[in-house]
């Protein structure tokens, strides 16, 4: 709904009585003016941030060059090493990308079936005493800084519970830092956000539908999964790729859990690196401004940004393609 | 029993089977959440218990476990987050105001809000990167740095340009960083307001400003300060971005020296100059602290975590107070 529907219309602000600027008019104009900036500043950070990204990663400014103008894209790609504080530097980002998106599809795993049918309990199941007692109760663990969660990996999710299950029961060798621990907690983490973006989605199923195929004899069960989460289908889908982008850029709770080890692997209790711990533990160090370490900062910033944009963008063309419509 | 039915009582009980197992699977994934919490609270205040005291909250960090204390990091969250609010109040409500009240259905605020929802998605590390870039090196434009003094008076601002690894800069960033946050929160609180509400005003003879000023946004009030306080507790935890900007790490003094309520009244050259001054953060000392290896700074993270939770819960409790006590005044 936009002002103009609202009843303050076009004839008002503009002024078509008469001509006359007056100072109260210009103050008016003044005020707009104002306000439009402050929201024209939202397109401004969008622009700065791909500024700064592309310059510093793919075209450089002046006498500068950029990371991909001294680092081929098909090195950056295809070599499996990832060694830019050392002496023999490589730069293959495919260690920091596989880092990254095991620990996401462990989030996944855990995030993304739990939050789901928390949402279903809540949205079809639960009475609404239980849900004003446990949306809080979720609200405050998505509000819980996600330095608290890398601590609660590191302190308890590693010695009390993956090593007990893993290494003394099935022998595998679990390592402080581990992947494992970093994709539970930002598994943890995303519960909220697929539970209660999917539980809008859910409720927003008519409960005409619902009725109907209960009087065509369903069960709970059969309404549950062939009704109503197939009509909020294109809702949850694009809760789920919030979640899984929202898993891709974690930084605290991934370098603090899952160690600094740029390795190829996929051994989800060695310790790894996701491309968001590489730019934490560089800037954590010393590093020269424009030596390349500094520009391979840019360089996965931008892949970084480029993977949550388009999962970002997927999610909002889910949502307006597949929405069904119902009166 | 007729003859249409293909179904055998077995099988609808079956049916029912499984239908009570599935119910039973979502509870328990309902509560897991709440199990979880409840383990993170339990474990933070045991590893924490006997290491939070008087000695912890008054005191610098220090490479004696038993001595480290979180004083710098509870000063600098409070420079920085005062100063992120001061940023992101007026320019997220003008903003939200703009999109609500002045703008027209064109493709210029479509773009707007289409670009608030992907700044949203942006992982804070990158609102990091570009605060690095920015504020802190101002890309690098003045390579010598110079300090632009400017008279107060009572006490002399000292700017330095570029800004630098300042309060200023991480302030700025967390601004960029929690503005789309801001800005729809505001959005929604001011759609709340009842259409009727604008147009009595209007037909009074009110101004838009007026009718904005004196009418929409007292009545959107609550709504808004909710959203800002919600917001500013998220700014609050985050860590990944100052980390970027160069908060330090290990640090043994305070923003322009203020160590206590008192010396805010006392020393205005302080209170000019802490915004201008290096510093370290709650989250960013209790990551230092997980980080290190001797086994007795868990405890001491536990500790600081726990102070970074009461403060979040303080910042949450007033929000939900400042809603309550607004709703009474207003009925329509």
């Amino acid at each position: 709904m936009t002002a103009s529907e609202r009843g303050i219309g076009a004839s008002h602000a503009s002024g078509t009585l008469t001509g006359r600027v007056t100072l109260s008019r210009l103050r008016e104009q003044a005020i707009k003016g104002l306000f439009f900036c402050c929201a024209l500043l939202s397109i401004g950070t969008t622009v700065g941030i791909i500024y700064v990204l592309v310059t510093e990663a793919v075209i450089g400014v002046g006498d500068s060059k950029a990371f991909f103008q001294e680092v081929s894209l098909v090195e950056f790609f295809t070599e499996t090493r990832w060694t830019p504080q050392f002496a023999d530097k490589h730069f293959g980002v495919l260690p920091l990308l596989t880092g990254t998106l095991m620990i996401a599809g462990i989030a996944a795993c855990i995030g993304l079936p739990v939050g789901l049918a928390s949402a279903i309990y809540l949205s079809e199941y639960a009475s609404p005493r239980v849900r004003n007692l446990v949306k809080p109760v979720l609200e405050v663990l998505a509000g819980i800084p996600t330095v608290v969660y890398g601590y609660f990996a590191l302190v308890f999710v590693t010695p009390h519970v993956l090593r007990p299950i893993f290494q003394d029961g099935l022998g595998f060798d679990v390592g402080v830092f581990n992947a494992a621990s970093a994709g539970i907690v930002v598994g943890i983490m995303i519960i909220p956000m697929v539970s209660s973006l999917s539980e809008d989605a859910l409720r927003s199923v008519p409960s005409g539908l619902r009725e109907a195929a209960y009087a065509l004899g369903s069960t709970k069960f059969d309404v549950c999964l062939r009704v109503v989460l197939p009509a909020a289908f294109s809702g949850v889908i694009a809760s789920f790729l919030l979640a899984i982008a929202r898993a891709v850029g974690e930084t605290m709770a991934v370098t603090i859990a899952a160690g600094q080890t740029p390795d190829l692997t996929l051994n989800p209790f060695r310790s790894v690196e996701s491309m968001t711990a590489f730019i934490v533990n560089v800037s954590l160090g010393d590093t020269a401004v424009g030596s390349i370490v500094y520009k391979s900062l840019y360089a996965v910033a931008l892949t970084l940004f480029l993977i949550t944009l388009a999962m970002n963008i997927v999610s909002q063309a889910v949502l307006r393609r597949f929405r069904e419509v119902y009166q | 029993m007729s003859q249409v039915v293909v179904e055998s009582p077995q099988q609808l009980a079956g049916r029912h089977r499984k239908g009570r197992a599935f119910e039973w699977a979502c509870l328990l994934a309902t509560s897991l959440g709440v199990l979880v919490l409840v383990v993170l609270l339990v474990g933070v205040c045991v590893q924490a218990w006997g290491w939070l005291d008087g000695d912890f909250v008054s005191n610098y960090d220090s490479r004696h476990p038993r001595e480290a204390g979180i004083l710098a990091g509870i000063w600098g969250s409070f420079w920085l987050i005062g100063m992120t609010a001061l940023f992101s109040v007026p320019i997220g409500v003008g903003a939200a105001v703009y999109l609500e009240e002045y703008a027209g259905q064109n493709w210029l605020t479509r773009l707007i809000q289409v670009n608030l929802a992907n700044l949203a998605g942006v992982p804070s590390i990158v609102y990091g990167i570009l605060g690095l870039t920015v504020f802190v090196r101002m890309f690098g434009a003045f390579p010598d740095g110079k300090v632009v003094l400017v008279s107060l008076g009572v006490a002399t601002l000292k700017v330095p340009i570029p800004f630098g690894r300042t309060v200023l800069s991480g302030a700025l960033t967390l601004t960029l960083l929690i503005l789309p946050v801001v800005i729809v929160a505001a959005q929604e609180a001011l759609r709340a307001v009842p259409g009727s509400i604008r147009n009595a005003s209007v037909a009074l003879g009110a101004s838009r400003w007026q009718t904005i000023r004196l009418q929409v946004l007292p009545a959107a009030a609550p709504g808004i300060l909710t959203g800002i306080i919600l917001a500013l507790s998220r700014a609050i935890g985050e860590t990944a971005p100052l980390v970027m900007i160069g908060a330090l790490t290990y640090v043994a003094f305070t923003p322009g020296g203020i160590e206590s309520p008192v010396d805010v009244v006392r020393d205005p050259q302080g209170v000019v100059d802490a915004p201008f001054d290096t510093f370290t953060a709650l989250p960013i000392q209790i990551f230092n602290w997980v980080s290190r290896p001797k086994a007795e700074y868990q405890h001491v993270a536990a500790a600081g975590i726990l102070v970074l939770l009461i403060v979040l819960l303080i910042l949450n409790g007033t929000a939900i107070l400042i809603r309550h006590k607004y709703r009474k005044g207003i009925r329509w």
